[in-house]
């Protein structure tokens, strides 16, 4: 306790001090963060391979690019970031500076999870950092050696007071959330979420939850089913189906679903090969209580592909289950892990019913080639962000908020949006006390002349952008230049007298 | 009367029926409650004179008129609002959609509070409705006339499958919080909002907080006192200074005070005559239980008053009232004022006020006072608020461009304009990819190879402006 406290207390000396607001500082330490992750990269490999046995490639591919990317478009970006944002004003501010400054909050605290250790937790640093935050970071203790690793890093390369590292587990982490802080971004399941924001209301703490759910896959009969499935088998299984936007179970029509199951063994072959566990790019799964959660999800039945498991290495082939009944425990928690259901609906309408009936998952994925359908799927389902034909691809965009809705999360971040979350975006209008005269309308005691008068003066918005004004003008320039047109060739006409056509016309016989 | 969750079912059916989605229906709801206030104002003005004794062109300017402004700037809008975000991509993604879409959250719970019973109520139900989601609207008890009000019109002008309106006390708001929400927009205080958000906990339901504080109001360097005096009587006093973003106490150096009091007494006998309860001008103290709180604090406080100090207990009447001499200790600075009394601190320099204030809660506005731009631009970089006014008080908020919020202690979320759309919105990210292409997903398939990653690195980079495309 008294630890995280002194953390906090040095962190927030530090945010008040004010170094962490300039813009130099902070571009130095996105610099400094962008070194630790090109220097460090087979350490942070190793670490993850001991903690997920996360293959070699799977680490840049799924964590480190997207990292290195965000800091990069946040050290191009900052200056933009951080600017002054000017709105529109009314008549009554017409001489007035109107715009929002985004501001820092004060000292974040980031609780990363144990699936993706660096990129849920260096991604909002990068967001806190770029917005002028102070920032507490507690990566998950399920990922023992990447927790060790990045408390022993990130103090070499970033101020070790605005940015300390607390490792610990559930008690380490209680004795946080007990302590004030300006803002919580939280990765992990609901059930903790909503502690973390139980905990936040003590001190009114502004939080963004970013949980999981059930991520349906909707794959349509008239679709090219087999590259439908190739780039499910992908988002499935890599890192061992434990991502939270990972397709969490198929739904498909009765009569593709032998379909579906050929198309998935033959990819897996292609993957993985005909054992997988000898496989140096399958994952194993993070611990045994999750292994043993994921097998007994599997009890009773039968699955069509895969199925083995070796309790010594936490390892669980990936495995295929048709016809699952909606109500099987399968479907009623976040799987995260290797197993993938297929629950058959009879057309597109029976999935868009399946889906509303449930929580609101973080992702939707769609496969489908008609557009039509598409649109009414979007139209008709909500969940955090939806990728139609692929999976988790809607994650790689930074421009798209990433986050969740319902049960699957509140806040947004990725790109510009982790600036926005992680500011206080501050109102501001700047007058002066000269023409004081405009004012007196708005003063006691009031009689109708002057309220009319202020009512004017607050109309709002100043010029009528709507499309109708729009037209109006066009019309109204048309004919005004067509007026004009017209004055101009009377009065040439009248003036004309000595015109050479007249003359040509015989006028002047 | 409907039990609560009788209403909330009826307005989930409404909601699930997918009747608020089109943009006819919002823009004709949105209508209707212009309509609303538009054909009711008469009776509008009423009950808030009732409430709170508010006077007409008070009324006017700070209920009626701000949520016309709303509205009509709304309506012209939403269409604009709703349409799909298109967001630039990396290379991989050059020949992928990508946008993003605002979609309704469900059923939403306002509840407002009783200072400004109409606005507060109207104008996160603008953006709820112009979001395309359904409401429930729980008005304050403490100003009863506007709750009774409200409850008659809006069922009468709203659609009645997607909007309600639930009376009640605290036990009933309590009972409300039970259910399940898709989004709760509380306007009020900060002891209650700690319940609603653990009330809201439970369903991880996302809550915007719009709470008060103690707005601090600088007044340094050179100033112009009479128009400075001007508006800061007129920001303090109005609404009898019951308004989360009134300046709440004064700090200034010796020299300004002696100024400035003088001129406080001039602005304030010119706005309200020589006997403010006479005036037909000045709003009354909402209950007898916040007129005893606020008599209370004159009581207890320490500073000396130099400027009114009557009051009227069965008019509810407190006269326009300056303290000097008050100290940062003093009870007068322990809570949120929430009335006619404003307290000047006197602290010589501006760097030390700075840090008093610091030393306090982010408050919901902060003002400064000041000919001198570089006194402004200090406190603006040295201090934090929801929002921030030089050189007037109150009308930041009447801008719908700007987000109207606090920050810390003073609230989370903020709203007013397009702002109360996406407050009420979820952003949904959309992406859609084409069939094609698929030799390029290869580079991201096991078996992995060093060759697939250096051509992935480049492709998602966020830069990677190929001339190729």
């Amino acid at each position: 306790d008294w630890m995280e406290r002194q953390l906090l207390q040095q962190a927030k000396e530090a945010f008040v001090s004010g170094r962490a607001r300039p813009l130099e500082f902070r571009l130095q330490q996105l610099h400094a963060l962008q070194r630790m992750i090109m220097e460090k990269e087979t350490e942070i490999s190793t670490a993850l391979k001991q903690d997920i046995s996360r293959s070699q490639y799977d680490t840049p591919l799924l964590e480190l690019i997207s990292i290195e990317n965000e800091i990069k478009l946040a050290i191009e970006k900052l200056a933009q970031w951080a600017a002054p944002r000017p709105v529109e004003k009314n008549l009554f501010t017409i001489s007035d500076e109107v715009y929002i400054q985004p501001e820092p909050l004060g000292v974040v605290l980031i609780i990363g999870a144990w699936n993706y250790p660096w990129a849920l937790t260096l991604i909002p640093l990068v967001g806190a950092i770029a917005a002028g935050n102070a920032a507490v970071v507690k990566p998950s203790e399920l990922s023992k050696c990447s927790s060790l690793l990045l408390h022993a890093l990130l103090p070499c390369y970033l101020d070790k007071d605005l940015y300390p590292v607390v490792t610990g587990g559930v008690s380490e982490t209680q004795q946080l959330l007990r302590l004030r802080f300006d803002h919580i971004f939280y990765t992990g399941g609901s059930t903790a979420g909503k502690l973390v924001m139980e905990a936040a209301a003590r001190h009114l703490t502004p939080v963004t939850l970013e949980l999981g759910g059930k991520s349906p896959c909707y794959i349509d009969k008239d679709c090219d089913v087999r590259t439908a499935c190739r780039r499910v088998t992908w988002g499935k299984f890599v890192n061992c189906g434990q991502t939270c936007i990972a397709p969490d179970y198929i739904l498909c029509e009765p009569c593709i679903q032998g379909q579906v199951v050929e198309f998935i063994r033959e990819t897996l072959l292609e993957f993985y090969g005909a054992d997988p566990k000898c496989s140096p790019d399958y994952g194993r799964i993070i611990n045994q209580e999750h292994f043993n959660r994921i097998m007994s999800l599997m009890e009773g039945y039968t699955p069509v592909v895969g199925g083995q498991s070796d309790s010594s290495q936490w390892y669980i082939a990936p495995t295929v289950l048709k016809d699952v009944p909606p109500h099987s425990r399968l479907m009623q928690e976040e799987i995260f892990g290797p197993l993938l259901p297929i629950v058959t609906v009879s057309d597109m309408e029976d999935a868009i019913n399946f889906i509303n009936e449930r929580e609101k998952p973080l992702a939707l994925y769609i496969f489908c080639s008609d557009q039509k359908a598409i649109k009414r799927m979007i139209e008709e389902t909500t969940s955090g962000g939806v990728t139609v034909n692929d999976v988790m691809m809607h994650y790689t965009v930074s421009s798209l908020p990433f986050g969740g809705v319902g049960q699957s999360g509140m806040g947004r971040y990725h790109g510009k949006h982790t600036f926005d979350q992680l500011s206080h975006q501050r109102a501001c209008l700047i007058r002066s006390l000269k023409m004081e005269r405009v004012n007196l309308a708005r003063y006691p005691p009031q009689d109708r002349r002057r309220a009319r008068r202020v009512r004017m003066a607050l109309r709002s918005p100043l010029i009528d952008t709507s499309k109708r004004t729009l037209i109006w003008a066009v019309v109204a320039t048309i004919l005004g230049i067509g007026l004009f047109i017209t004055l101009l060739v009377i009065l040439l006409i009248a003036a004309g007298l000595n015109c050479t056509c007249w003359y040509w016309r015989g006028f002047y016989n | 009367m409907d039990s609560h969750s009788q209403v909330l079912e009826r307005l989930r059916t409404g909601f699930r029926s997918g009747i608020t989605l089109p943009l006819e229906f919002r823009r004709t709801q949105l209508t209707k409650l212009l309509a609303l206030v538009k054909d009711n104002e008469e009776q509008i003005v009423k009950a808030l004179h009732q409430d709170l004794a508010k006077p007409k062109f008070e009324s006017i300017l700070s209920e009626v008129e701000i949520v016309t402004n709303d509205l009509h700037h709304a309506i012209s809008n939403v269409a604009t609002w709703i349409q799909p975000e298109y967001v630039p991509k990396n290379l991989a993604t050059k020949l992928d959609d990508c946008f993003v879409r605002r979609e309704p959250l469900g059923v939403v719970l306002i509840i407002g509070p009783w200072n400004y019973p109409l606005q507060l109520l109207i104008l996160p139900l603008v953006g709820a409705i112009a979001a395309g989601n359904c409401a429930v609207i729980k008005p304050s008890e403490v100003s009863s006339a506007t709750d009774c009000l409200v409850a008659e019109l809006i069922p009468k002008y709203l659609s009645q499958d997607c909007y309600a309106v639930v009376r009640g006390g605290a036990e009933e708001t309590k009972a409300l919080l039970q259910n399940r929400f898709d989004h709760i927009f509380y306007t009020g205080s900060q002891a209650v909002a700690r319940s609603v958000v653990q009330a809201a906990s439970v369903h991880l339901t996302p809550v915007t907080l719009e709470l008060g504080g103690k707005c601090p109001c600088f007044i340094y360097g050179r100033i112009n006192i009479q128009a400075a005096a001007h508006r800061l009587v007129w920001a303090k006093y109005f609404n009898a200074g019951q308004s989360c973003v009134a300046p709440d106490y004064v700090l200034c150096t010796k020299a300004t005070r002696d100024a400035l009091v003088p001129a406080l007494t001039t602005v304030l006998e010119e706005f309200y005559g020589k006997e403010p309860q006479k005036s037909p001008d000045l709003s009354r103290i909402v209950s007898a239980r916040h007129f005893t709180r606020l008599m209370k604090l004159l009581e207890k406080t320490k500073g000396k008053v130099v400027i009114g100090g009557q009051s009227d207990e069965h008019d509810k009447y407190i006269a326009p009232t300056v303290l000097v001499d008050v100290e940062e200790d003093d009870v007068l600075m322990g809570e949120e004022i929430f009335g006619p009394i404003l307290p000047i601190l006197t602290v010589e320099e501006l760097e030390k006020s700075i840090e008093l204030v610091n030393r306090k809660e982010k408050p919901l506005a902060l003002y400064v006072f000041s000919d001198e731009s570089s006194v402004v631009k200090t406190t603006m970089e040295n201090t934090s608020s929801g929002g921030f006014c030089s050189n007037d008080g109150i009308v930041h908020m009447t801008l719908p461009g700007l987000p109207f919020g606090g920050v810390g202690a003073s609230g989370w979320g903020s709203y007013h304009g397009r702002w109360g759309f996406e407050t009420f919105s979820h952003r949904r990210a959309c992406m859609l990819r084409g069939w094609a292409l698929e030799r390029l997903n290869g580079l991201r398939y096991p078996p992995y190879s060093d060759d697939k990653l250096k051509w992935l690195r480049w492709t998602t980079s966020a830069n990677s402006t190929c001339s190729l495309m």
